[in-house]
Formats: C-alpha cells, structure tokens, sequence
C-alpha cells in the first residue's frame, strides 16, 4: 500500500479524532492566539482543570499541541503541522464534492425551468413563512425523457 | 444564474469512522432528490473531475433494490466504481444504502476498507434545500484504509491518479 508522508493514516487518524470535539478546536483556537497554560485555558471554557488536563492529552497525543516548561509554569503550544495534512486532505475531498455540486446547481436549474409547479417555491420564497414540503407527486412522472433537458 | 459560490460544501468529521459532506441548493427538493436518483440526471454531474465519465448508473432505489456505479477515465481507460443495496428510501427527503468499493482495473487497496453506509438527508426551507450525506465506515481502521490511499469517496481516486498515490496498484 501507498502512503505518502503527509497522509499518514494513523497520524490523520489521531487529528481526526482530537478534532472531532468542539472544547477540544476552541482550546485550538485559543493557543492559535498565543501559548497558555492549564488554568489559562480552564478559565474562559469554564470547565475543571482535570477536564482540560484530558483534553489537552489527546491534542498532544495527536501532536497538535506541545508543552514546555517555564519555572513553574507549563505553558501548551500549538503545533500546526497536522492541522495541514488535515485540513489539506478534508480540502482535496471538499473540493470535489464542490465541483459535482457546482455541476447539479447548473442541471438543477435546468429542472426547474422544465418543471415550472417544482420551482414555485423559490419564487414565494422572499419573506414568506416556512413553506411546507412539497410532494414528488407535484411532478412529472420518473423516466421523462433526458433530452429535453438538454 | 447558475453559479451560486455563497454556499460551498462544508466537510466535517464528527466522528473517528464518519464524514459528512453539506450543501445546499437553490431548488425543492423533488428536484435534488430526483437528481440524485435518477441515472440519466446522475450521469450528468456525480462525475468527479474533468476527463471522467460515469458509463454505468443502474439505479433500483427502492428497500433491498441494488445500485452499481461506474467511473472512467477517458484518458487512459481507468475504471473503478461503487455497487450496494438500498436499506431506506423515502422520498424526497431521505435514501440510504450500503456502498462497496468495485477497484476495477486500478486495483489498489481501498477494497480492504470494507462496506460502508451513505445516508443522503434533505430539508427544504422556502424553496432552499440542503443536502446531507453522511459516510460511515464500518469501523475505524475500516475509514484509516480509505484515508491511507486519500479516498472516502469513488470520486476521490481522480485524486489519486493525479498525485501518483497509485503508481503501485494501476495497470
């Protein structure tokens, strides 16, 4: 099996993870602002020291945050190299699904136009209240011919 | 207008063995879901990049009724696609099926990465609707086999034919 370096499963899979809690980015975007310690970050999340102190390992274990020590202080790091090959990869994949979903954006207007009761909604749709969803059988029937979408 | 770029794709990871991709549309739903069913709707923009084709879209969308896709490289007669089973069809708001990578001639590791399920959820708000669909693997090292060859997607072998990630497995 082929891996390159930036696509390490095992490491992307440890950013996946860490990344996947909401405390776990916020205490990411905190250190994107500068180095912090324990306390410092258990302040502004109002949550116990312990509990940072857990989340804080698994960001260290998926190396995307370092620690150093200062005196007495232990001021946590971020180190933003994972964070690419992660973010570079979930990019990639978004891209794709981008460039099919740019293409049905243009097929779905064509639908609409050919199907004028389905893009109703649309027009009300300025200001209007929540419209209700409207049922398959508002449109043509399945297997109309492709061509005359064309 | 067609070219709507104010909502792009958002991925996200909220969980060790699931990705989901969101979009929304500037349609009903009928329509999306029509889209996203019918084969000759399908084979027109579930391409992946330029210089694929999607030559085979059989489409049974009904509980238990099967679905087989084929992609194409017409640059080099590269092919791989994706067969599975409908387990929830619920239209127009809600389909979902059992997906299992077909390596085709590229070869390559990604059948080791085992059945996943995709659900395609969509809601509409005023004639807006956002699409939903969700991959889950079924297990961790399950998704850490797709990762490792870049791929939680048929559409992302494009990808990998351009970065070389293949050079071992490709004919």
């Amino acid at each position: 099996m082929n891996q390159s370096p930036t696509h390490d499963p095992p490491a992307l899979d440890a950013t996946f993870f860490a990344l996947a809690d909401p405390t776990r980015r916020a205490i990411l975007q905190r250190l994107a602002r500068g180095e912090a310690t324990v306390n410092e970050l258990a302040e502004p999340f109002s949550m116990s020291q312990p509990a940072i102190s857990k989340h804080l390992k698994v960001l260290e274990t998926a190396g995307l945050v370092s620690v150093r020590q200062e005196g007495r202080r232990r001021p946590r790091r971020l180190q933003p190299k994972p964070l690419e090959a992660a973010t570079s990869w979930i990019e990639r994949y978004r891209e794709l699904w981008e460039t099919n979903y740019r293409r049905l954006d243009a097929l779905l207007e064509e639908l609409k136009e050919a199907t004028p009761d389905a893009s109703g909604a649309t027009a009300a749709g300025t200001g209007a209240p929540e419209s209700p969803s409207r049922e398959t059988d508002a449109l043509p029937p399945r297997g109309t011919e492709p061509g005359h979408l064309s | 207008m067609t070219a709507r770029g104010r909502n792009p794709a958002q991925v996200s990871l909220p969980s060790d063995r699931e990705v989901v991709v969101t979009r929304t549309f500037h349609a009903p739903r009928a329509l999306v879901y029509r889209a996203w069913t019918e084969p000759e709707l399908m084979q027109r923009w579930l391409i992946g990049l330029p210089g694929w084709t999607m030559p085979v879209c059989e489409m049974d969308p009904r509980v238990g009724g099967r679905f087989r896709w084929v992609w194409r490289s017409e640059e080099d007669g590269s092919q791989f696609g994706f067969h599975g089973v409908f387990q929830e069809v619920d239209p127009p708001a809600r389909i979902r099926h059992t997906q299992n990578f077909d390596a085709g001639n590229l070869g390559g590791s990604m059948t080791e990465s085992g059945e996943a399920i995709v659900t395609l959820s969509l809601d509409e708000r005023n004639g807006i609707t956002t699409a939903r669909t969700r991959i889950a693997y079924a297990s961790k090292a399950a998704r850490d086999a797709a990762v490792a060859t870049g791929m939680t997607d048929g559409m992302e072998m494009s990808y990998q034919k351009l970065d070389g990630l293949l050079a071992e497995g490709v004919h």
